[in-house]
């Protein structure tokens, strides 16, 4: 790089020659600190998304990556195969009905989760509580659907249990489709609950306190102060959160859903990812899986898009 | 000033309620890890207990026996953790210094490059074709080199690096310092804390990634202990955590193994993450903020 950068002083070299040379010598360091990072996404970002054309090729499975470059093209042969597949809406039905659950269920669980951590009394407690909280963060869905099976196996497992204690015929949670969804959604909240809550604790940690004080003198109740103050007061964080999450909605849980799934529960679990992850890398339908892929990005970075201009209307930087 | 009797209530109720979402998070955990040392009868007859009555250690025995690939698979998640993260870093710090000098003519163009690659992506298939393509499937490369710089990190520290007075890098530039100077001797000595923080995003999500080894990798000499844990949550089969010619003369409860590999997995992250949230929490408030 430097020797290519090093300033010719040779007269034949043109005025721009010599511009351009002596731009790159003046910020010598700063390229060579660059070049290599460029070059990664460059390679690991850029040439995958040219191997997009992969779905309009008809690829027979061998050569690798120069395999795509040398395969016939096939127009939309893949998309159409997809589109009137039965999957297409069935994939599409799983992925926006979980998304819809989790907006309605595990979007306000860290709202409610910070008020009830912002109102708790003494420091160390509300340390603790927090911590624990952030706890299941760190694990990976792996593990976590470990723990989930162990609790809800029907052999021995303690939800089994406290059902019989109830009176009630044991259930294979985990593969019966009538709880599938539930299940997502309750380890969902357990995991991201705690960690939710930072965002939302920030903005009200940065609520004016004179605020609580002029409320107090007018004899204002805590939860008065909960509703009228805290809760205006992290309005504009929540909509962004909204909007934003909005532009998600398309996203299919993969890490989770895959480590909970089985083929009995395929019929309400199985969503873009997981298809396209079978669909490629288990029966190798390199081209066809990559159409239902580039299909659920595409619609993906549409989506996040308008969530970004609705969230930028409303007052917030945005994503960008 | 004196609490009302409804204040009193509210305070009371809260406390129970949090204590109460302590529980439903740490049981769990407590659950698996007290039962790890139960044998199959304690555990049929004490379906929610966390504390065994008969200890029974069979399930460790077997997960760190001879034969097992378990204390490989953890030099392989402990090596890719520690030399994965310092790639990261290197790569990570060097690009978010040059992304952060407002001077650099080529900061936009490479910020919106980079950008993109947050929201639209070649997916699974390329990346898995690109990946046989350069002779990565079954290295231990492949665990480091395809995320060696998230762009998401990349910003955070950038957004660090640009919160540096520019008066100190100016009086250095007077004094006839590089940028490579710069860099070394004032930039990072000034971010030790955002540094940290960085690199324990990357490392927590070493020590807790199987995705990339599970479709990378099919050697089992080279699986971190995520994959073998997903194994055998999955097929139950023990046989596939011990080496072919290994001898074992009795199988424990599936169980017992199962859980022992679930606590051996997570012990680790759960012994450090009560000192690495801070640094998290700050990460995250201040990547919200946007530069």
């Amino acid at each position: 790089m430097n020797t290519i950068a090093a300033p010719s002083r040779k007269r034949s070299i043109g005025t721009a020659r010599r511009k351009a040379a002596t731009w790159i010598w003046k910020y010598r360091y700063l390229h060579a600190l660059a070049l290599p990072c460029m070059l990664y996404f460059l390679i690991f970002k850029y040439l995958p998304m040219y191997g997009i054309v992969i779905a309009f090729k008809d690829y027979k499975g061998m050569g690798g990556f120069e395999g795509i470059v040398h395969s016939d093209w096939a127009g939309m042969k893949n998309f159409n195969l997809f589109f009137h597949s039965i999957y297409f809406w069935r994939l599409l039905r799983n992925t926006l009905v979980l998304s819809l659950y989790l907006l309605i269920f595990a979007f306000p669980a860290p709202i409610i989760l910070a008020l009830l951590i912002n109102e708790a009394r003494g420091r160390w407690f509300k340390k603790v509580v927090q911590s624990i909280s952030y706890m299941p963060h760190f694990l990976s869905w792996v593990v976590c659907a470990g723990l989930v099976l162990q609790l809800l196996t029907p052999t021995g497992g303690p939800v089994n249990a406290l059902m019989e204690l109830m009176g009630k015929e044991p259930v294979a949670f985990t593969s019966d489709p009538a709880y599938f969804r539930l299940i997502l959604v309750v380890t969902n909240i357990w995991k991201e609950v705690g960690w939710g809550t930072i965002i939302y604790l920030a903005a009200m940690a940065s609520i004016d306190p004179e605020l609580y004080e002029a409320a107090a003198m007018d004899g204002a109740r805590k939860w008065q102060k909960m509703f009228y103050i805290t809760l205006p007061g992290i309005k504009e964080i929540v909509a962004i959160m909204l909007i934003l999450g909005m532009g998600d909605i398309l996203d299919g849980h993969f890490e989770q859903v895959f480590n909970l799934y089985s083929p009995a529960v395929y019929d309400v679990a199985d969503n873009f990812d997981t298809y396209v992850y079978r669909q490629g890398l288990v029966e190798a339908k390199f081209a066809y899986s990559s159409a239902v892929g580039l299909f659920k990005s595409a619609v993906a970075l549409a989506l996040v898009v308008l969530a970004n201009r609705a969230a930028k209307r409303l007052g917030s930087d945005g994503l960008w | 000033m004196k609490q009302t009797l409804g204040e009193k209530l509210f305070d009371a109720c809260n406390t129970i309620m949090l204590i109460l979402v302590c529980l439903v998070m740490l049981y769990p955990v407590l659950f698996v890890f007290g039962r790890s040392v139960m044998t199959d009868l304690d555990r049929a007859a004490h379906p929610f207990a966390i504390w065994p009555t008969a200890w029974d250690i069979s399930g460790y025995k077997y997960v760190f026996s001879s034969g097992s690939y378990i204390v490989n698979a953890y030099a392989i998640t402990i090596l890719r953790t520690i030399a994965g993260t310092f790639c990261n870093m290197l790569f990570t710090a060097a690009l978010a210094f040059v992304l952060s000098n407002r001077d650099y003519p080529l900061r936009g163009a490479f910020t919106m490059l980079i950008a993109f690659t947050m929201w639209f992506g070649g997916g699974l298939i390329p990346m898995f074709l690109l990946v046989k393509s350069l002779g990565l499937y079954n290295h231990f490369a492949v665990l480091i080199l395809p995320g060696l710089i998230s762009a998401w990190n990349m910003l955070i520290l950038r957004n660090f690096f640009m919160q540096i007075p520019q008066g100190v890098i100016e009086s250095a530039k007077m004094d006839g310092a590089s940028e490579l100077v710069i860099f070394l001797r004032i930039i990072l000595p000034l971010s030790t804390a955002a540094l940290a923080t960085i690199s324990l995003f990357y490392a927590v999500g070493h020590w807790n990634s199987w995705f990339d080894a599970m479709i990378y990798v099919n050697d089992r000499d080279l699986w971190p202990v995520q994959v073998f844990l997903r194994e055998i949550i999955h097929n139950t089969n023990l046989n596939d955590m011990i080496r072919s010619d290994a001898v074992v003369e009795v199988n424990p409860p599936a169980q017992s193994v199962i859980m022992a590999t679930i606590v051996v997995t997570t012990l680790p992250i759960l012994c450090v993450y009560p000192f690495l949230q801070r640094y998290f929490v700050k990460g995250i408030t201040v990547g919200s903020i946007k530069g």
